[in-house]
């Protein structure tokens, strides 16, 4: 078959004659969009995959159950608060998340592994790397993704009850200070609980494994940690209970927060950490963050190549 | 009923490679927690009964039935290699009695020994609690195994699920609506536990006789039920 081919002669015919075949297609010489912009299609797919959009419907519903099971407590709290008057919100705007972490938990274990555990198991991520993308920005878009999942599930009963309050005409200044006291926590909860839960999450391939990790490793050493304070609070050593509640997140956050953001400790004997120990906790929970980091990075340094 | 293959199968699918050391950790964290509290609060049946329903009752021994349960078939249904296993002349029922036995012996192990353990070095089996719990905990597993491998043969999302049961209805429920207590396995192996100890420390807001019937009945009728789902299963594509 002679088929005249379009043949893209050269100008110079010079040096590159080694080909066997020049079938004739174009090379592409449009717009290369780069490394950065690969890396926010990477952070937006995951962000938007975190609550199932562009998925099936059968992936939407746990999310979106998780979703609307946080926000409705804070809304029926509204409710309460604007029918009846009240002076103040039945529960500060720190407290809200300690009081939910069950439900986030939940969504942590099920998204974490949705989000890394299928592109090991299906091995794709080789296919991004492939792309002008490093493992530094798969591991920042993951990380930012799932930390911004997390933050908009924390941070909406957060605006709730703030609309609400305003609604309610409580003290402006009093309510906006609880609010911003709030979104500082939950985005140190959010980073924390995320890097937790990819770290787990991108050893195992297995997404009921990762989910069954990550929330035995919340769970536990929450269960493990207050059990402990209660018996410390039992033993009257007041002295050992912020020290233990270093060792599960839930209780660095709530340190953290009755330490600098003005919330009242959840620990046993409502005795929160002294300002001393209080940096002990943003350092463990910062180290926390960053280690969690550096583990990811050196986890995807070498996987799938 | 029993078949020896499809056991050794399962058997390395759940504690092959690292994940066996993985599901230690959780027993090995309870025994330490017990030498810690012993350390601290020495000899005291309360504490004692407290740490052990608390921490390994309500949280370890779910958990570890999780693991074990959805383990012991979830995966391989979710990476499509349960044909192979299908397309043999074996009846599906004893594919999940065999699966059944092995995720509850698995369960057993990792749960109800080191409760045993820690219950010694809590208050040496004073009252009995040692041996209450520990019973519990093996009857919690013989249930809790059973409707977690039916979860698995039901939905592709059977941790999530089986975890929500777990953690959300028993502990979060259970704890503000008293009705929601009569449906949990974990109150019903209580009330077999309250019937070893004797005693006031160990108590369950079911009677022993519901408890029994409730436990052999939810155990059997998710057995035949999985059985049942087997024969029928259709291996979707997408998730």
């Amino acid at each position: 078959m002679a088929v005249e081919q379009p043949m893209r002669t050269p100008a110079a015919p010079s040096g590159d004659q080694t080909r066997i075949h020049n079938i004739g297609y174009r090379s592409y010489d449009g717009p290369r969009l780069g490394r950065s912009y690969a890396t926010r299609s990477l952070y937006s797919q995951s962000l938007r995959g975190s609550y199932g959009l562009g998925r099936s419907v059968k992936s939407k519903v746990l999310p979106m159950l998780l979703f609307v099971v946080m926000c409705v407590p804070a809304a029926i709290m509204v409710a309460v608060a604007v029918a009846t008057k009240a002076k103040d919100l039945p529960v500060d705007y720190t407290r809200y998340a300690i009081v939910m972490q069950a439900v986030i938990s939940l969504y942590v274990a099920s998204q974490a592994p949705q989000s890394v555990s299928r592109d090991l198991r299906f091995k794709t991520v080789p296919l991004y790397f492939s792309r002008p993308i490093e493992t530094a920005d798969y591991v920042r878009a993951k990380f930012a993704a799932l930390a911004s999942a997390l933050f908009i599930l924390t941070a909406a009963p957060l605006l709730v009850l703030y609309v609400g309050a305003l609604l309610a005409k409580l003290d402006f200044t009093d309510q906006t200070k609880g609010f911003a006291q709030g979104l500082v926590s939950v985005a140190l909860l959010s980073l924390l609980f995320a890097g937790l839960g990819l770290v787990i999450a991108s050893v195992t391939p297995r997404r009921g494994f990762g989910i069954a990790a990550v929330i035995a490793v919340l769970t536990i050493s929450y269960g493990a940690v207050s059990t402990l304070q209660a018996i410390a609070d039992a033993q009257t050593s007041t002295g050992s209970i912020a020290w233990i509640g270093l060792f599960s997140p839930i209780t660095l956050i709530d340190g953290v927060q009755s330490a600098f953001l003005g919330a009242s400790s959840a620990f046993p004997g409502g005795v929160g950490p002294t300002n001393g120990e209080g940096v002990v906790y943003v350092l463990v929970t910062l180290g926390l963050i960053a280690a969690c980091y550096g583990l990811m990075m050196r986890r995807y340094r070498k996987v799938g190549l | 009923m029993y078949d020896p293959t499809v056991a050794r199968l399962t058997y390395r699918a759940l504690l092959g490679r690292r994940r066996a050391l993985i599901l230690g950790a959780l027993p090995l964290l309870l025994i330490a927690i017990s030498v810690v509290v012993r350390g601290l609060a020495g000899a005291d049946d309360q504490t004692a009964s407290d740490l052990l329903g608390g921490l390994a009752l309500a949280t370890m021994v779910p958990i570890i039935g999780v693991i074990a349960g959805t383990g012991a078939i979830g995966p391989e249904i979710d990476d499509g290699s349960v044909v192979y296993l299908l397309s043999k002349p074996i009846k599906r029922p004893t594919i999940i009695f065999t699966k059944l036995i092995v995720a509850i012996a698995v369960t057993m192990v990792f749960s109800a020994v080191p409760t045993l353990i820690a219950g010694f070095i809590l208050n040496g089996n004073g009252q009995q609690i040692a041996v209450a719990y520990t019973v519990a905990a093996l009857v919690a597993s013989i249930a809790y195994a059973a409707l977690f491998l039916l979860l698995g043969t039901v939905s592709r999302h059977a941790v999530v699920f089986g975890l929500v049961y777990a953690l959300v209805w028993e502990a979060l429920f259970g704890s503000l609506v008293a009705g929601a207590r009569t449906l949990s396995v974990q109150q019903w192996s209580l009330a077999v536990a309250q019937k070893v100890a004797g005693g006031d420390l160990v108590t369950s807001d079911v009677g022993l006789t519901t408890a029994t019937v409730l436990l052999v009945a939810v155990t059997v009728l998710a057995t035949w039920y999985a059985g049942q789902k087997l024969r029928s299963l259709t291996l979707a594509g997408e998730e």
